[in-house]
């Protein structure tokens, strides 16, 4: 084991200093999955953005057919004045929370003025919902392409079916228990346990492929009137125009939980390996801890 | 595979890199989205969702239609009030017995029609849902004419493109035209069964806030595109020329001519 064991491995004619272990290197992502994955990234932030713009228009968010200011809200962000000072409320059911400086009121140019999100999360940055309406179009419809052209490889060259679907000896509690606690650990893993994804990460990528996408899509199709007349039937599965509204924002938040959680992890097990890998392909693999070499 | 990689620490050089970018990003996008090559070439998705959503109403269905159960128990109040011309201050003063919609451009058969006539076409009622393009939905009860009947009784010239709306009210207060609020429809949308004069809501008569004495209902479209205090329906061949040139009062503020999403 250690020094000894490496030196006794060399072969006789080997130089006398002892050559680095040996780095593994896999090919890790597909070239579809990487062009996807960057056009996705900046589609999904993009139509974040400029979604908060289209919120800012009118941020209150109602369950059932309709839904407008004499009716009751699920959410919402209010501005109000209180000794000449904007200051901000958030109302989620019967909670109220001041929120003064991010939602409801917000610096711009120096100021605090009333506006739902703040400047710096929306686009673009002022308040103008048909330009914001127009980014959001235009973006969604980059984004669907995006998508259908990711899952037409991911189904064609088997990465779904591969690597995205858990085993059903992964989806044993007693294997996913496993799964939870190494995560809670932070366990970084190693050698061929990384060459694979686990089973949360399995989870999490088809519930954001085959879920929860998808309804941001069918969410955000359920608020077009001429779409409506096309499958009335849409609007109704979610409970509504104002349910498929206030849905497409709680589904919103979940893609940026994911994205938290994502870049957290990328960030843990190594940032530059992670998104080298995400640009190029190539992942290195960690070596196994000397401990657990055998 | 196995080979030799130089793995630098670029930590710090990535972390100053993405804070940099993103301040220039937000920059960027906003510089972009005023600039009119840019905001034309965004502008490509409204072309694109129209073709799309066209061809995949080529049967003309209806809006959804609800139960007088499932109305909102109050329609809000958007746009204009209350029209403050002196024309229609008078017109609503008599309670528009002089009120006339005049309907002309590229028709063989220009009408002048009185309220009343308009009542006794053939009427239609409808439940739908109002949606705005701020985010709210309100569901209210129409009645009124179906634009055809308007239209085949005017006769429609074979070169008329569009049906342009000319209304009694303007939006000084909300943006700085003082040209009267006006709006535009297609042929595909005019002669849409749903597509109504209403005169009538919630089975009353149509309340000033709500566009009185007439307005328009196409219910495949957003909020904006509903004209109320409606004076005037012209056909036409372009829209070009007609206030700002593209279509309505919100569309010369930059919101789209297609307002189905």
């Amino acid at each position: 084991m250690g020094e000894g064991e490496a030196q006794i491995e060399n072969p006789p004619d080997a130089p006398t200093e002892p050559a680095p272990p040996a780095r593994e290197v896999i090919y890790r992502h597909k070239l579809a999955t990487r062009i996807t994955h960057w056009i996705n990234v900046f589609c999904i932030s993009l139509l974040l953005m400029s979604g908060f713009t289209i919120l800012n228009a009118h941020p209150r968010l109602y369950w059932g057919q309709y839904g407008a200011n004499a009716d009751a809200p699920v959410f919402s962000i209010t501005s109000m004045q209180r000794e000449g000072r904007w200051i901000g409320i958030t109302q989620i059911g019967a909670l109220r929370f001041e929120t003064t400086g991010v939602l409801g009121a917000s610096e711009m140019n120096g100021r605090v003025v009333p506006r739902g999100m703040p400047a710096w999360i929306t686009l673009p940055s002022y308040r103008d919902l048909a330009t914001g309406r127009r980014w959001h179009f235009f973006l969604a419809w980059l984004f669907v392409v995006n998508g259908l052209v990711y899952l037409a490889f991911g189904f064609a060259n088997g990465h779904f079916r591969r690597d995205i679907a858990p085993t059903r000896e992964e989806l044993k509690p007693k294997r996913l228990w496993a799964d939870i606690v190494a995560h809670a650990k932070l366990h970084i893993p190693r050698g061929e346990e990384s060459k694979r994804y686990n089973t949360l990460q399995k989870i999490a990528y088809a519930g954001v492929i085959f879920l929860i996408l998808p309804l941001m899509l069918l969410t955000g199709l359920s608020m077009s009137p001429s779409f409506d007349a096309l499958a009335p039937w849409l609007p109704q599965v979610f409970g509504g125009r104002q349910s498929a509204r206030t849905i497409h924002f709680i589904t919103a938040n979940l893609i940026v939980l994911f994205v938290a959680v994502h870049l957290f992890e990328v960030f843990l097990v190594g940032a530059w390996n992670e998104i080298r890998s995400m640009i190029t392909g190539y992942y290195e693999v960690k070596p196994e801890k000397a401990a657990d070499v055998k | 595979m196995t080979s030799r990689l130089l793995v630098p620490s670029r930590r710090g050089l990535i972390k100053a890199g993405v804070a940099a970018g993103a301040s220039a990003l937000l920059a960027g996008c906003d510089r972009l989205s005023r600039a009119p090559a840019f905001r034309d070439f965004i502008g490509v998705e409204q072309d694109v969702t129209k073709a799309v959503q066209r061809s995949l109403l080529f049967h003309q269905p209806l809006a959804h239609e609800f139960k007088p159960s499932q109305m909102s128990p109050v329609f809000k109040v958007n746009g204009s009030r209350m029209p403050s011309d002196a024309g229609y201050q008078r017109l609503l003063d008599a309670e528009f017995r002089d009120y006339r919609l005049s309907v002309g451009g590229l028709v063989a058969n220009p009408l002048s029609l009185s309220l009343r006539q308009i009542h006794d076409l053939p009427t239609r009622t409808q439940i739908t849902r109002h949606d705005c393009v701020e985010g709210w939905s309100a569901i209210g009860k129409w009645t009124g004419a179906p634009l055809s009947e308007i239209l085949l009784r005017a006769q429609l010239m074979g070169e008329a493109r569009y049906i342009v709306f000319h209304c009694a009210d303007n939006l000084r207060d909300i943006g700085d035209d003082p040209g009267f609020y006006y709006e535009s429809i297609d042929l595909f949308d005019a002669f849409h069964p749903q597509t109504i004069l209403a005169h009538t809501m919630n089975d009353r008569p149509l309340e000033v806030g709500h566009g009185a004495p007439l307005r328009l209902r196409v219910e495949r479209q957003l909020g904006y595109k509903q004209a109320k205090y409606v004076m005037r329906i012209d056909a036409v061949r372009s829209l070009a020329g007609i206030g700002g040139g593209k279509g309505g009062y919100w569309e010369d503020h930059g919101y789209e001519w297609y307002a189905g999403i």
